[in-house]
């Protein structure tokens, strides 16, 4: 696909549209187009985690500050989200996260099929509410979806960006 | 050595209390917080172990020209270490840390944390880009911790406290009550309305 056409611009256009200005990550390779996005835009304070969990807590702090985060990540990192999710859940806190899947369509690796496979079910046990976005241009759709459900109704959200979408990580096999 | 007592370095931290914003990790420091005084600009925390300082990050982002100020227990840092990391590449310049450490898990028995075997927190903070890093074992440093607490700069403390067990003196535990409060007296009114 062209960079021109790629769902990364439009989500970021709903970034900036919707008044998020932190935004927190740990990289994948799906997520570098909107991680340079991000960092490249000086109204966006763009936060590098060493884990995710750091993400979720981060929200916390910048929702009691007054300020929108998102939270980008990997489906392997949802599992290290588990117990900090509690805290947005308890305390009806915003948080939009875009996931984006490994261990599912066509993965490579058998060591990350059991967290890609169990990551939704996950989320959805600990109070986020999440969508899944199959093809390109459901991307754009489910995230301005996941951002509005957040801010407007106090609860985290994900978009669960499918492999189809992203292409699966081959190891040139 | 004498070591500190907890609940008298808070009240010294928060006595009088400056415009700053308290995030306080769960358990003894949420007690410890609140013993000195329950305010709405506190945030006791009563889960999310080892979101602490990822919270107070969050925090000092959203409010660059507010003070924030994050007081925590060894265990809780511990299972959180990776956001000392995290911090010392943002560097904000307006969030303090107090680590009170009794080398103890407080709450599940007094099983010893790995600081009891001698893992120094301020060296690690230092290693991740603490320009200002310290141990506390004086109340004599308090006066000057409670400056630099109230000033400016990213700062870490590691305060050495005695494993004695305060009274508990428990914050509400609804946490979007919590919120709403910390939110209203930051934001205003104004922050139920708009988003």
């Amino acid at each position: 696909m062209s960079l021109e056409n790629h769902w990364s611009n439009t989500v970021f256009d709903l970034i900036c549209k919707q008044d998020i200005s932190i935004v927190s990550f740990v990289p994948d390779a799906g997520l570098s187009q909107l991680i340079e996005l991000c960092v490249a835009h000086e109204g966006i304070q763009t936060v590098r985690l060493a884990s995710e969990e750091e993400g979720v807590a981060l929200a916390m702090g910048t929702w009691l500050g007054g300020k929108k985060s998102l939270l980008l990540m990997q489906s392997s990192g949802v599992g290290n989200c588990i117990n900090m999710f509690s805290m947005l859940t308890s305390c009806q806190v915003p948080l939009p996260m875009l996931v984006t899947m490994r261990g599912d369509w066509g993965e490579f690796n058998p060591w990350q099929v059991p967290m890609g496979q169990g990551s939704e079910h996950v989320m959805k046990e600990m109070g986020v509410t999440t969508f899944r976005a199959k093809k390109n241009d459901e991307v754009a759709e489910c995230t301005e979806g996941a951002i509005r459900l957040a801010f407007n109704t106090y609860r985290p959200t994900a978009v669960l960006i499918d492999q189809r979408v992203l292409g699966a990580k081959t190891f040139g096999r | 050595m004498t070591l500190l007592d907890r609940r008298q370095v808070v009240k010294r931290l928060l006595e009088p209390r400056s415009a700053l914003l308290v995030v306080a990790g769960l358990g003894a420091p949420a007690w410890d917080i609140t013993a000195a005084g329950d305010h709405p600009l506190n945030f006791p925390m009563w889960g999310g172990m080892g979101g602490a300082l990822a919270t107070g990050l969050g925090l000092a982002l959203a409010q660059p020209t507010r003070r924030v100020l994050v007081v925590t227990g060894d265990g809780e840092l511990l299972m959180g270490l990776n956001s000392l990391a995290t911090i010392g590449v943002v560097q904000p310049a307006n969030l303090a840390i107090t680590v009170l450490d009794n080398e103890v898990y407080g709450e599940t028995g007094k099983q010893k944390t790995h600081t009891g075997f001698g893992v120094d927190l301020s060296a690690v903070a230092s290693a991740c880009g603490f320009k200002n890093s310290s141990i506390i074992t004086h109340e004599s440093e308090l006066t000057s911790l409670k400056k630099e607490v109230d000033g400016s700069g990213l700062i870490f403390a590691q305060v050495k406290v005695d494993l004695k067990s305060d009274e508990l003196v428990l914050p509400p535990r609804d946490g979007p009550l919590l919120k709403n409060r910390f939110r209203e007296a930051l934001l205003g009114d104004r922050c139920h309305f708009s988003n």
